[in-house]
């Protein structure tokens, strides 16, 4: 088991791979490979939208026993890993979170946060401090 | 017959594939339309993800056909979450999960009203919304209503188109729409206009599998 898998990991959801895959290339750059990283983005035929199919495996990706927190763009992003949190069903649901934060500069802070082994909670709070309460 | 009696005994009279094939062809002949409203308050591309989804199913008839008909749902459910990539996905794909899971649960057949009426409330929660917001719900929880007041199926067709119409005056206060605030007034809402087709899909097809 490497190091990565004790901190907490980060999924990005976009409609756009461009976006997603940009988002993750900043977290890469703030935390290299401390932190089981993965992103997805466009519809299951490859137009702007998003894939359950593709989060699911996402959360695969970046799986962590210390949780996993998604940030999420706009409302498809967020209902359809609402599903896929379902799909995986307890226990392991109860680990992910679904971030109520800005896709980029959340999931960089979240990042830089579960890289100094934070918990899943304190991760989540630290990305949600960006949102206006 | 009232239209909750009509559905319930819809497994005989027709067959889930020849339901299937009934919407995905009226998705697909209001495709353009779908995208047309969707362009004007949404990201346009609602008829396309809408297609894409019932292309699925229908790709899926035989499978869905052989399952007990609590089965179909949750599993046409979950099709349609799988493949139509916007926030529709998990709406429809829940109002069907829900309905499968509800009249799977023991819900006998002159309840199905009660078994739509809490799938249409998993639809609202699932979308953290409501009646009025200028979403499919202000076409299902009106028909919901109208199942529970045993509503004739031949009138349901009609009054899901008005239930769709009247989101034409309402201000979108969930989903891209509510970003145009008092902009998306005087626009249908397209989720609305997909439902109203849909169940309108439906109720035809029940009608004329029992008058057969």
């Amino acid at each position: 088991m490497s190091a990565a898998t004790n901190n907490v990991g980060i999924v990005i959801v976009s409609h756009s791979p461009l976006i997603a895959r940009g988002a993750a290339d900043m977290v890469r750059q703030m935390v290299g490979d401390s932190v089981p990283l993965a992103w997805c983005g466009g519809n299951p035929a490859g137009g702007l939208g998003t894939d359950m199919a593709a989060i699911l495996q996402a959360i695969e990706d970046a799986w962590s026993d210390a949780g996993v927190a998604i940030f999420v763009d706009l409302g498809g992003a967020e209902t359809n890993s609402e599903m896929a949190v379902e799909a995986i069903g307890a226990p392991r649901s109860a680990l992910i979170a679904i971030c109520n934060a800005p896709i980029v500069e959340g999931a960089v802070m979240a990042a830089a946060e579960a890289s100094g082994g934070a918990s899943l909670a304190r991760v989540v709070a630290t990305a949600e401090e960006l949102s206006p309460s | 017959m009232n239209a909750t009696a009509q559905i319930a005994q819809s497994p005989v009279s027709v067959s889930i594939g020849a339901l299937i094939e009934r919407c995905r062809s009226e998705i697909a002949t209001h495709a353009d339309r779908l995208n047309g409203l969707d362009c004007a308050i949404g990201d346009g591309d609602h008829g396309t993800n809408m297609l894409r989804g019932f292309d699925a199913l229908l790709a899926e008839r035989e499978l869905l056909n052989a399952l007990p008909i609590d089965e179909t749902l949750v599993e046409a459910g979950r099709i349609l979450v799988m493949t139509i990539g916007g926030a529709s996905g998990p709406l429809y794909g829940t109002l069907l999960i829900e309905l499968g899971r509800a009249l799977g649960s023991g819900v006998v057949n002159n309840e199905f009203s009660s078994a739509f009426q809490q799938a249409v409330d998993a639809v609202a929660k699932r979308g953290k919304s409501k009646g009025g917001d200028k979403t499919l719900l202000d076409v299902l929880y009106p028909v919901a209503d109208l199942l529970d007041e045993q509503h004739d199926i031949e009138g349901l067709p009609g009054m899901a188109f008005a239930f769709a119409e009247s989101t034409v005056p309402l201000q979108a206060m969930r989903g891209r729409a509510s970003f145009l605030g008092e902009r998306s007034i005087g626009h249908m809402d397209p989720g609305a206009a997909s439902c109203a087709l849909l169940i309108a899909a439906v109720c035809r097809a029940l009608n004329e599998g029992c008058r057969a």
